[in-house]
């Protein structure tokens, strides 16, 4: 056992590596899974729609979907430019 | 009422086949009345694992589209006479398959059977759908590598959505981790996934470990499920396995570093 425990010190740990990696991966891909595929569609349809009106940015549209244990959320954020008075 | 099981992965050749035979195998020989079903379309091998490929005369498609009933199409056990095999078909495209159709063979099966066994394919598409369409539980496959646990871990997400159970709100299907070909060497030595880690990553209730061992083949290459094979670690194995999924309350086994195989190791034996 000792002789087998002395090598194990000496080896780079790729189980706890794979593990981290996994732990990562699987977390990342739970949350997205259930988000509905027409987002990113929907996100530049609104931005040409809000675009009609506004001078905003590309980035500036964001759209996320959140999902509880009875509810989901749409969550639709604007940041609207310093001068968005002016017209286009 | 009858249980249907789906043994499943995403990921191909992690051990389904081998699984389903096993466990069919020690359903029916626990007395229960069981059916073994062979999904995977195009590419069947169920009938090769439980050694009745020569018997194969009408098959799960030719049941479906009513050209056989499935008394015809069913393949008796030999070994076993509570065990009852339907193999897939060979030449026929995977779109043979309909919901109607595997909904129409389960029911009428349901009605003779304790248990139906569904062998799922490898992949996400329509074979793997409808095996695990109707289920009541889910035995998860899993092997301890990045690529499998997280296949794993998406055929989750599809039971959770995508069953007949989800779509009609019903109490969900019951999910298990099977970890197979597991090496607790390789675990000790921190080259492999420890079955804790998988069972964190995956948060699901393990039903057994199956070691990683020269009986699997064996069996294969015999056309006997490995379960019958009970002087091997993989068989003995796949008994508890079928014990605690009836309710049985059997320790974990072939999780630990086998001490005199360690020895043997490392004095150069075997």
């Amino acid at each position: 056992m000792s002789l087998l425990d002395y090598f194990k010190t000496n080896k780079p740990n790729s189980a706890s590596v794979a593990k981290e990696r996994l732990q990562i991966l699987v977390a990342h891909e739970r949350s997205s899974q259930n988000r509905p595929s027409y987002l990113p569609q929907l996100q530049k349809e609104l931005l040409e729609v809000i675009r009609k009106y506004v001078n905003v940015e590309q980035d500036a549209i964001s759209v996320n979907f959140e999902q509880d244990d009875d509810q989901e959320i749409l969550e639709l954020n604007i940041i609207l430019p310093d001068d968005h008075n002016k017209a286009p | 009422m009858a249980r249907i099981i789906v043994v499943t992965s995403g990921k191909g050749g992690v051990g389904k086949t081998t699984t389903s035979a096993a466990i069919a195998m020690g359903l029916a020989k626990k007395g229960h009345r069981t059916a073994v079903i062979d999904f995977d379309v195009g590419l069947r091998n169920l009938d090769l694992i439980m050694g009745c490929e020569r018997r194969v005369v009408y098959d799960f498609i030719n049941v479906i589209n009513e050209e056989a009933t499935l008394n015809q199409a069913l393949i008796r056990d030999k070994r076993c006479n509570q065990l009852y095999i339907l193999p897939a078909s060979q030449t026929r495209d995977k779109d043979a398959l309909t919901q109607e159709g595997v909904g129409k063979v389960l029911e009428n099966l349901a009605k003779d059977f304790k248990y139906i066994v569904c062998d799922s394919p490898a992949g996400i598409e329509k074979g793997a759908h409808l095996a695990m369409y109707y289920a009541d539980d889910a035995f998860v496959v899993t092997n301890p590598e990045v690529s499998s646990v997280r296949d794993s871990d998406r055929m989750l997400g599809l039971l959770s959505s995508k069953s007949k159970r989800a779509e009609n709100n019903e109490e969900p299907i019951k999910e298990y981790l099977l970890l197979t070909r597991y090496s607790p060497d390789r675990v000790k030595l921190g080259e492999m996934l420890s079955v804790d880690d998988v069972q964190e990553i995956l948060s699901l209730h393990l039903l057994g470990v199956i070691p990683e061992s020269k009986s699997v083949l064996n069996a294969s290459n015999s056309g006997v499920p490995v379960i019958l094979d009970d002087k091997s670690d993989a068989g003995q194995a796949y008994e508890d396995i079928v014990a605690r999924y009836l309710g049985e309350d059997k320790p974990h086994r072939f999780i630990e570093v086998d001490k005199k195989g360690l020895f043997g190791k490392l004095f150069g034996g075997k």
